[in-house]
């Protein structure tokens, strides 16, 4: 299988729109007009080319693009160098051997991928569709790259989209079709798209010969949920076009026949294929510090370059005659200065060039380990973690401070419909022993108001029914829109006499003596359905809860079969939402036999209890945004026939705007009841930690309809500003609302999230919440996910008082940090949360405040933001990642996650139920909260120690070998002589002992998965970076230039003198340099693997072996450095044997000394962890808990005073009087 | 194999619905393989060094080195050797009028005496290598300038060397066989020993010229230009060395397995030397067969015949006669260093110790992280 769209970074096959128009034009293709067709042969075909390389341009622009790489240029330099006479220090040949095998590695994976994505162009443009064609005057079949802008393209169900096109037909007799954006966006629900508006109806189908229409639309570009444009028809009338116009490329057509369209934008210019970016590029922290090393490495090589010039300028002019040892007659100072680059074509390995794809290579095979753990499986969804940025693993190590959101993220993110009140009256779904805990209010209604409480509750249920965009399908019927057919009168008369129900308008008086809420239960009571007889016993609610227990679990199979017999299919009613809350709500309203059982474009199907289906006429939707937070529908009401509108937003919102019409006194007292109920039944509703939502009516009179319809229809049908427009008309409409009542969904925490964040806890990271959730279930659920601990301070800032400025939010802090200066001074600890809400926010994050902030936040275990909007998610994490200079991460599920997400260093999508937004700007994708454990503290504490291991055992290998020959350089006059074969000292670095490191940095293992999961304080190392410090660094440094002294003085003094040639003298230090090398890691590491020992003696053997065949076999190869005969003499020697063996040995002795010392005088965390993984079971169990025996008692220390307080308790000390009462009165602007 | 699994949401692509919501289609299973390496849980050992595990170590290396040290001492002692500067810097030198008047263009050769004695005799065979200082053979100018295709007796190089040779490539437009700065700087110094016996006669001491370069230089490396064993028509057309007095052919026409390319002399010192003071070997004084030494104490004479010039670059000559052991040649240093070494493993045991009964049950029992 291919993938549909990738990355675009190849040429454009598309012609550069010359007219730099700022609109595009779109006819038929069937035009015979000469200058439209040209127009349309401007824009881009359908062929997609995303390969970067063409069969003859690979080898000219692959290299092009590999010089742009700095190690690749430093590379060709040094080659380059080589090839100059005067300077060259090995055969020109030799210098080139690095680069070549850099850019032939790197051509090959190129070559690779491009073929791959060569293969994938081809299936892809070779997909077949159907073009309507002129000639054969109908819709043959076409190969993808063959479409162009304009053609009509037929398109049966389940096919794939080939490129952006206006919908102009549907087989759905409402003119709508419903597509799948899963290959786009991950989102696997239903959209709905529409015919253009007050298109002709041309017969059954379609006749692309009749279509003169000209359509203006924007330029192409890559906001997916954007288009605007219209539409001309030959009578010059104007019809507006949207996104719900246009089937984008790539997505699948679903439950629809047949649809037409014609295209807009096709190939590189489509929504889909401006929308894909290459993977994610950052920089770890670790690269940023191995930068740093890597400059110092180079002014180390200067220093040697210039020392070894400087000497031999010196050198020669004390030399009084050369001319017959030395055929060379430069000057002196010439000669130093030639020296200069030859010396640092010598000395070349010291900058450790070889490191950065090294670093390459270990960070994938590391990512492997990563995606290949078991843990992160996820059974339900089949999914494991998906490693999307492949070079910051050893981030995930250092992590300092994590910003989590709420939803989905510390939560499941299955809504689950628990409480509702209805004009004021609360109806509790909880288990029955709970019940009792609730206070019900009092009927304060008369008995004549019964009807007005079941309207109420009626258009409630209504409301929660059709106010959304859930798609209704039925599994088993896939390619249609689930269509149930209207019964017919005698049906519904059939169904009323069954079950003996009243219809609400005739709605006698015996039936409304029983309490309002006998109905409500039966209304309820959908559970017990065989018969719906009203059930005065047990307690109210009852029945509910057992249905709503089955929806609960967010099954379809709520009906059971227990549904009336007339209606067999609707048990499979499938609803496909974008929100999971809206699922919830459909699903609690059905639960209540107030079934929403098919949707088209301009009428809904409900089924009411009691009523059967009725047919809703939709005449809005008015679309949720995330500035009016709310959405509403337009409908005429089936019973009444009026226009009604019903509202469904945050509770902020519709409180607001649900104020009482004004003259309608009679109303206004009750409805001033209602919302002071449902405002303390939401309150209530947020101390549990539940998801609420208002749902609000208003009933429109036929003329108000008609002036808001004349002016909504302006909005809609024009280009510019339409969203704006859009907004002001929705704004218009939802005004003067009836509040209906309230909901409480439920989103259960994900298992193991306290757990989890009790472990970062202990790691040292600091977690934040960032939610847009209100204060009370923020706080709610930090407590229930163990951020918030019972004996932890709460210091909430919440200004959300108008009136409260810059200068009362500053003296807030001020205050909140005395405060907590004050509690450390106490108690030694800081025990303290802080609960900071979105206003209060906007003013702490202002430039003045950001400082005292800051200090605020970090004196405190964690902190919870509520009320935020995604930018001020993203300038949280912005803000602190800055100020603090901490390494951050984000983790989240939403949309409103992903600015955040980027924002952090490292950034964590959660495959949950709200799309794949987050996870495809994500870096790395899990689909549990929990998962976040064992990647930090496990994957993250590995990646980072093996990394940094590696880096430094790089530099500590590279400057070890190259002084050696920076040494000799003082026995041969600063010439530039190596003592060593060419190729050897070429494939020392290349071959010999490049494989035991990366080794290394892939399977080293400090500490066994299970004590760092255990022991969580292990993590620290890694954000303190204790593996690279610049101390470390130095310290690898000196003992390199220990060890390369001893490796070459005690071959001297034992040659020196002798009558040992030049190669003779090199072979035993180049034998006890790659002893030493492979040893030193050796020592190094923490664990041997059969592998380690497999490459370590691999690499030794194959460095024998080479040089034992190279010396035999080599006659007059490699001039001068022939190293014919000299391995093979020299390994027979004794005095080769008794060199390396000394040498060795004293080379390691400081560091293997160190090592033991060190363990055993001081020994860090992460080696007493190490020592505990080498005990008995039983013996291991001891020391954990002993461990976290010391934990805890530490910990214990400061926190004793604050038992006593074992609520939470929110602690409004700091507001001022005033403006705490506000903060009541007019709650938050945002939510 | 990472590709595949980094691409793997998006090879599914085609079936969207297997990826958001678990029940729907039957998709491949993507759950990881369970086995140790894939978790990376590869049984390993764990070598973690502290004062009581690496103690046996230094123990261990304290004990075999301190012994190996003591036999490579004795041996290095037991090996004789004597060495006898005759660059005749000092006017006392016998060879001072040799070095003043001696240069490249001289015709004429100078000889010089130089007397010594031997306190001990040599027993077994002795080899006796000539000794230059401060000669840096190892220059990398110097060390380049050769053309080892032209020593293997490649024709074609010897017709036309290699450019490395530069500026001793060709002389008088012929080309130079050997050509380059080595070949041009051959040791040429004749010496010759006499044993003075105590009845005032001088007896020439044997010396074996051949058997002196190694042998895959000798017979691999090495090789006259083939085709015609008259050597003298083989070098037809080249040019010998600027510095030499005779040409290649010339260098020991007595012995045709020794002449030309394959001289041994001229081999020995085409082998650059390691470090700017060196030996090499010059000739080999068999043992005889009887159990007398080879060389009995007694007065010598070292006869010079000087022609090589080192003054220039303030170098110095000299002539070495040494008795080699399984280890080489006299050389103290390897032996102390081994002894030095092993004491000072031993010491450090001993300190580890110490260390490991003062910390080493603190690891056993309180664990308190810092």
């Amino acid at each position: 299988m291919y993938s549909l769209e990738r990355p675009v970074q190849g040429q454009s096959s598309c012609p550069k729109d010359r007219l730099g128009r700022k609109r595009r034009t779109v006819v038929s293709s069937l035009t015979e007009d000469e200058e439209l067709t040209e127009i349309l042969k401007s824009y881009c075909s359908n062929k997609v080319t995303t390969t970067k390389y063409s069969f003859l341009s690979f080898i000219p622009k692959n290299l092009f693009e590999q010089l742009h790489r700095f190690a690749n240029i430093y590379f060709i330099f040094l080659a380059a160098l080589n090839f100059v006479p005067v300077v060259n220090a090995f055969q020109p040949e030799i210098s080139i051997i690095p680069i070549l095998l850099v850019l032939a590695v790197t051509a090959v994976k190129d070559l690779w991928e491009d073929y791959r994505k060569h293969k994938s162009d081809k299936f892809i443009n070779g997909l077949v569709c159907e073009i309507y064609s002129r000639k054969r005057q109908m819709y043959v079949d076409q190969r993808w790259q063959d479409v162009h802008v304009g053609d009509f393209v037929r398109l049966s169900c389940n096919e794939i989209i080939p490129a952006d096109m206006l919908l102009l037909y549907s087989s759905d007799p409402h003119g709508v079709c419903y597509i799948e954006t899963a290959n786009l966006d991950g989102e696997t629900n239903l959209k709905q798209r529409q015919v253009v508006r007050d298109l002709p109806r041309q017969g059954s189908e379609l006749t692309p010969e009749n279509f003169h229409s000209r359509i203006e639309c924007e330029n192409p570009n890559n906001d997916l949920s954007r288009f605007r444009g219209f539409m001309e028809y030959p009578s010059k009338a104007r019809v507006g076009l949207h996104n719900n116009n246009l089937l984008l490329r790539s997505c699948t057509i679903r439950n629809t026949e047949t649809v037409i369209g014609i295209v807009v934008y096709a190939g590189h210019e489509t929504k889909a294929m401006k929308n894909n970016n290459g993977p994610r590029y950052k920089r770890s922290k670790l690269e940023r510090r191995l930068n740093v090393d890597v400059l110092w490495s180079v002014v180390l090589l200067v220093i040697m370059c210039l020392t070894a010039a400087i000497g031999h300028g010196l050198w020669l002019r004390n030399l009084k005659d050369n001319s017959f040892l030395i055929p060379d007659t430069t000057s002196p100072a010439l000669s130093g200065f030639y020296l200069f680059w030859t010396m640092i074509i010598v000395l070349q390995v010291l900058i450790p060039i070889s490191l950065y794809v090294s670093i390459e290579i270990v960070k994938l095979c590391q990512i492997f380990f990563i995606q290949n753990d078991v843990d992160f499986y996820n059974e339900y969804m089949d999914s494991r973690i998906q490693c999307r940025a492949l070079n910051i693993t050893e981030d995930l190590g250092q992590i300092q401070y994590v910003f989590s959101d709420k939803t989905g993220t510390l939560t499941e993110n299955k809504m689950v419909f628990r409480r509702c009140t209805i004009a004021g009256v609360e109806y509790p779904h909880e288990e029955n022993g709970e019940k009792s805990k609730y206070i019900f209010l009092h009927n304060i209604f008369h008995q004549g108001d019964a009807s007005m409480e079941l309207t109420y509750i009626v258009d409630f249920f209504m409301a929660l029914a059709i106010c959304n965009t859930v798609v209704v399908s039925s599994p088993n019927q896939p390619r249609h829109v689930s269509r149930t057919p209207l019964k017919s009168l005698e049906d519904i008369k059939m169904l009323f006499q069954r079950f003996g129900l009243p219809r609400f308008s005739t709605l006698s008086p015996p039936h409304t003596t029983e309490s309002p809420r006998s109905f409500t239960r039966r209304l309820f009571s959908r559970g017990k359905a065989a018969s719906f007889t009203p059930r005065l016993d047990g307690v109210p609610g009852e029945d509910g809860d057992q249905g709503y227990e089955e929806e609960g679990d967010g099954l379809e199979n709520s009906n059971g079969g227990e549904g009336p017999p007339s209606e067999p299919g609707a048990d499979e009613l499938i609803y496909e939402a974008e929100s999971p809350d809206e699922a919830a709500l459909v699903h609690a309203a059905r639960a209540y036999r107030c079934t929403l059982q098919g949707r088209s474009l301009e009428r809904l199907l409900v089924e009411l209890p009691g009523m059967g289906s009725l047919a809703v006429r939709l005449l809005h939707i008015l679309p949720f945004d995330s500035t009016r937070k709310r959405m509403s529908v337009v409908v005429r009401h089936p019973l009444t026939n009026q226009v009604v509108v019903y509202t469904k937003g945050a509770d902020s919102v519709i409180m607001d705007l649900a104020e009482s019409p004004k003259g309608a006194e009679q109303s206004d007292g009750r409805q001033g009841h209602i919302r002071e109920q449902t405002q303390k039944h939401l309150d209530n509703y947020a101390r549990e930690g539940l998801r609420t939502l208002c749902i609000a009516k208003k009933v429109q009179t036929s003329t108000e309809y008609e002036i808001w319809l004349k002016r909504h229809a302006f909005a809609e049908t024009s280009i510019e500003n339409r969203e704006e427009l859009l907004l002001e008309s929705a704004q218009r409409l939802e005004t003067n609302l009836t509040l209906l009542g309230a909901t409480g969904i439920e989103d259960r925490l994900q298992e193991e999230v306290p757990e989890t964040i009790e472990a970062l806890q202990r790691a040292g990271v600091k977690v934040w919440v960032l939610t847009g959730d209100k204060q009370e279930t923020a706080i709610n659920i930090a407590c229930a996910c163990k951020l918030l601990r019972t004996t932890d301070q709460l210091l909430t800032s919440s200004s959300s008082c108008l009136v409260s400025l810059q200068e009362a939010c500053k003296a807030l802090l001020l205050e909140l940090r005395a405060e907590v200066e004050r509690g450390e001074a106490a108690e030694g600890t800081s025990g303290f949360t802080l609960v900071v809400d979105g206003r209060t926010l906007d003013f702490a994050l202002q430039e003045d405040l950001k400082g005292d902030f800051l200090e605020l936040s970090r004196r405190c275990r964690a902190v919870v933001c509520c009320r935020s909007t995604p930018l001020q998610k993203s300038h949280v994490v912005q803000l602190v990642r800055d100020q603090l200079r901490v390494m951050t991460l984000a983790i989240g599920d939403g949309a409103n996650d992903v600015s955040m997400i980027q924002v952090a260093d490292v950034g964590i999508g959660i495959s949950g139920q709200e799309g794949m937004q987050a996870v495809m700007s994500s870096d790395f994708a899990i689909s549990r909260f929990k998962h976040l454990r064992k990647l930090l503290l496990v994957h993250g504490h590995w990646c980072y120690t093996r990394l940094a291991n590696m880096i430094l055992y790089f530099f500590y290998k590279n400057v070890m070998y190259v002084n050696l020959l920076f040494w000799y350089q003082f026995f041969c006059g600063f010439s530039g002589s190596v003592m060593t074969n060419s190729w050897v000292l070429i494939f020392f670095n290349l071959l010999f002992t490049s494989a035991p490191p990366l080794l290394y940095g892939i399977l080293d293992k400090d500490v066994s998965a299970d004590t760092l999961i255990k022991l969580p304080e292990l993590y620290k190392s890694g954000q303190n970076s204790k593996a690279y410090l610049p101390s470390t660094f130095w310290l690898t440094m000196l003992d390199a230039l220990y060890q390369s002294l001893v490796c070459f003085f005690i071959p001297y003094f034992a040659y020196a003198g002798s009558d040992a040639d030049m190669l003779s003298f090199g072979s035993p230090i180049n034998a006890s340099a790659l002893l030493i090398i492979l040893l030193h890691q050796v020592i190094e590491s923490r664990t041997l693997t059969w592998l380690h020992v497999l490459v370590l003696v691999g690499s030794a053997l194959f460095y024998f072996s080479f040089t034992l065949v190279f010396s035999v076999v080599c006659v007059t190869c490699s001039p001068p450095t022939n190293p014919l005969g000299v391995d093979k003499l020299q390994m027979s020697q004794p005095l080769f044997y008794g060199v390396c063996a000394l040498t060795t040995v004293l080379a390691l002795l400081p560091r293997f000394l160190f090592h033991a010392l060190r363990n055993s005088i001081s020994p860090s965390d992460t080696l007493k962890a190490a020592l505990m993984d080498q005990l008995n079971p039983d013996n291991y169990c001891r020391r954990m808990q002993h461990w976290n025996q010391t934990q805890a008692q530490s910990k214990a220390r400061g926190l004793i005073i604050n038992v006593e307080d074992l609520d939470i308790k929110i602690p409004d000390f700091i507001l001022p009087k005033e403006l705490k009462e506000c903060r009541a009165a007019t709650g938050s602007v945002l939510s | 194999m990472m590709a595949s699994n980094y691409n793997a949401k998006e090879e599914d692509g085609h079936q969207p619905a297997a990826i958001g919501h678990g029940g729907a289609g039957t998709v491949k299973n993507k759950k990881p393989d369970n086995t140790a390496f894939k978790q990376q849980r590869l049984p390993a050992w764990q070598p973690i060094l502290t004062a009581g595990t690496v103690l046996p170590a230094f123990f261990v290396i304290g004990l075999i080195f301190i012994p190996i040290g003591i036999g490579l001492f004795v041996t290095s002692n037991n090996i004789k050797e004597l060495e006898i500067d005759y660059t005749g810097g000092d006017m006392s030198s016998p060879c001072y009028n040799c070095s003043q008047s001696y240069s490249w263009n001289s015709t004429k050769p100078c000889t010089c005496s130089v007397p010594f004695s031997l306190d001990q005799p040599f027993e077994s065979n002795v080899f006796m290598y000539y000794g230059l200082s401060n000669f840096y053979q190892n220059h990398r100018r110097y060390v380049k300038s050769r053309d080892d295709s032209q020593l293997n007796g490649d024709k074609a190089s010897l017709k036309s060397p290699s450019k490395e040779c530069e500026p001793y490539r060709t002389s008088d437009e012929k080309p130079i066989a050997p050509c380059g700065a080595i070949a041009n700087s051959l040791f040429n110094d004749t010496l010759e020993l006499y044993y003075i016996d105590p009845n005032g006669s001088r007896t020439a001491i044997p010396l074996v010229k051949k058997g002196i370069a190694w042998w895959t230089d000798k017979h691999v490396k090495f090789r006259n230009p083939g085709g015609n064993d008259n050597l003298t028509v083989v070098f037809q057309g080249t040019s010998k060395p600027v510095n030499w007095r005779k040409s290649v052919y010339e260098l020991d026409p007595s012995d045709p397995d020794n002449n030309g390319f394959i001289n041994e002399d001229f081999i020995v010192w085409m082998r650059t030397a390691a470090l700017p003071t060196f030996r090499k070997l010059y000739r080999i004084i068999h043992k005889k067969p009887n159990m007398t030494p080879t060389l009995p104490l007694g007065q010598y004479i070292l006869e010079v015949t000087y022609n090589y010039p080192v003054r220039s670059f303030e170098g110095r000559k000299r002539m070495i006669l040494s008795t080699i052991s399984w280890m080489g040649g006299k050389n103290p240093f390897l032996g102390i260093a081994y002894i030095t070494v092993g004491s000072v493993c031993f010491f450090l045991g001993i300190v580890l110790l110490i260390i490991h009964h003062k910390y080493g049950n603190r690891n056993h029992s309180a664990d308190i992280p810092s």
